[in-house]
């Protein structure tokens, strides 16, 4: 047995290599860590701003998000709350905490969630003179393989669409992933949410029929990702429907919010 | 010094880590859809390669044997956690694309398997240039594979448009094939058959032979 055997020595090397590589592992995460939330700050304001389709190159994503206003929504309600600060709030982790979500019915779970939570982040957009001109909501849903998280915006009356995208799924490359497609995306705005109060909005299968009566309200499908197409319609109806956002942009309309 | 050439040149087509050892093939399936992810893995192992394997082979001396395995992955998982944490910072697009296959690099073959196979037994520079060389045979495989995925599966190189596809109005229908991780498997085999058809050496014995045909004859 070679003197690196010995109880004493294996029990030196093992403490003396794990304290030099935890000060390395832990100087690098604590010099780093300013850099990287700046990062992700940065790239959530970006995906908000893509999905109402205002993104400049030309300007920083932090001159363009001046004009966003973070606000919070109590989902059970449909009014503006407090009870959490906007920018601070982890919407996806309190959807996980009993305290702050409800559990949804298989009825009411559409979009495949399983917990909605009390509060929502909302961000609008507002001009020069303050009145509201796009709502800007989060939402999500399972598709084929994984749930696509993105934001859907609206135009000023709550019921037309202003563009749409995701900032995060694991759908298949090519086929369910095409739902980054800017082509497919770009056919979404000016198309109408509601029909007589209820959630129209949805793809259909192949192309839409400009003719048909109920063209304002589809969107192209995706073709061979029949199952994330109908991901993204039940995301889209959960969100914008009773147990989504719509007692808020009821709300928002008649100024009650 | 030839053999400080030699040891950084080996491992890219003579003693290729994937083509040869078959190692580390997991993240090449998995990566190599874009070319720009691609070279950001390649430059992430071959880094880690590379100090990981100076780490081992600096206390190659006072390492346990009874663990050294276990000596060597504390040496990768923290190289592997202070370039993780690096992307996040600096290159944040790319990391979220790489996501878990930065951590993976902790269990990559081929850079445990030269910390064991080399690092232990040699001094500092050369387990370097062991690491480097290795590094870089991966990347090569890497590369190809991946110029071959992104430029017939969505018809760009470095998200720069090369074949204009039909959905965006232009005449080149992309093979959806090979933008899914299997398509890296045939494209990784035909790399090993050509290397192997130009290097004969690089040939395997084969496991068993085929007896050669006898009639069966009456019996006496």
């Amino acid at each position: 047995m070679s003197a690196n055997d010995s109880i004493g020595k294996t029990l030196t090397v093992a403490l003396l290599l794990c304290i030099v590589c935890s000060i390395v592992v832990s100087t690098a995460a604590v010099v780093l860590k300013p850099a990287q939330e700046t990062n992700q700050e940065l790239d959530r304001k970006r995906n908000i701003l893509a999905a109402a389709g205002m993104l400049d190159e030309s300007q920083t994503v932090e001159e363009q998000f001046a004009r966003v206003t973070t606000r919070v929504v109590d989902l059970r309600t449909g009014k503006f709350s407090d009870a959490v600060e906007p920018g601070n709030y982890q919407q996806l982790k309190a959807a996980k905490d009993p305290q702050m979500s409800q559990a949804l019915s298989p009825a009411e779970d559409k979009a495949n969630i399983s917990r909605r939570e009390h509060y929502a982040e909302v961000y609008l957009v507002e001009n020069e003179q303050g009145a509201v001109e796009k709502i800007i909501l989060p939402v999500r849903g399972y598709g084929l393989w994984s749930t696509l998280y993105g934001f859907i915006a609206l135009e000023e009356d709550a019921n037309t669409v202003a563009g749409l995208g995701f900032y995060d799924h694991g759908e298949t490359p090519g086929l369910g992933g095409e739902v980054d497609n800017p082509r497919w995306k770009a056919s979404w705005p000016g198309k109408k949410v509601y029909r007589d109060g209820e959630v129209e909005l949805g793809l259909v299968k192949g192309s839409v029929d400009p003719s048909s009566p109920k063209a304002d309200w589809q969107v192209d499908g995706l073709s061979g990702a029949t199952l994330t197409a109908r991901g993204v319609t039940n995301l889209v109806q959960f969100w914008l429907g009773e147990n989504g956002f719509e007692p808020f942009l009821e709300n928002l309309k008649t100024g009650e919010a | 010094m030839d053999t400080m050439k030699e040891t950084l040149t080996q491992p890219i087509f003579k003693n290729n880590p994937i083509a040869l050892q078959v190692l580390g093939i997991c993240s090449a399936l998995a990566v190599t859809s874009s070319l720009q992810v691609t070279l950001v893995m390649c430059v992430a192992l071959t880094f880690v390669a590379a100090f990981a394997n100076v780490g081992v082979s600096l206390i190659r001396n006072h390492i346990p044997g009874s663990i050294r395995i276990i000596v060597q992955m504390v040496i990768i998982a923290s190289l592997v956690i202070v370039v993780d944490e690096f992307l996040k910072a600096y290159a944040y697009e790319i990391s979220k694309q790489l996501s878990v296959f930065v951590g993976l690099i902790i269990t990559n073959c081929i850079v445990m398997g030269r910390a064991q196979a080399y690092a232990m037994y040699n001094k500092p520079f050369p387990s370097f240039v062991d690491g480097l060389g290795n590094g870089l045979g991966y990347s090569v495989v890497l590369i190809c594979v991946a110029v071959v995925r992104e430029l017939l599966g969505s018809g760009k190189l470095m998200g720069v448009e090369i074949l204009p596809l039909v959905t965006d109005g232009g005449w080149y229908v992309p093979n959806g094939l090979l933008l899914l991780p299997p398509s890296a498997f045939f494209l990784i085999g035909l790399f090993i058959w050509a290397l192997r058809s130009l290097d004969k050496e690089q040939v395997e014995e084969p496991d068993y032979k085929m007896a050669s045909h006898t009639p069966a004859r009456e019996g006496v």
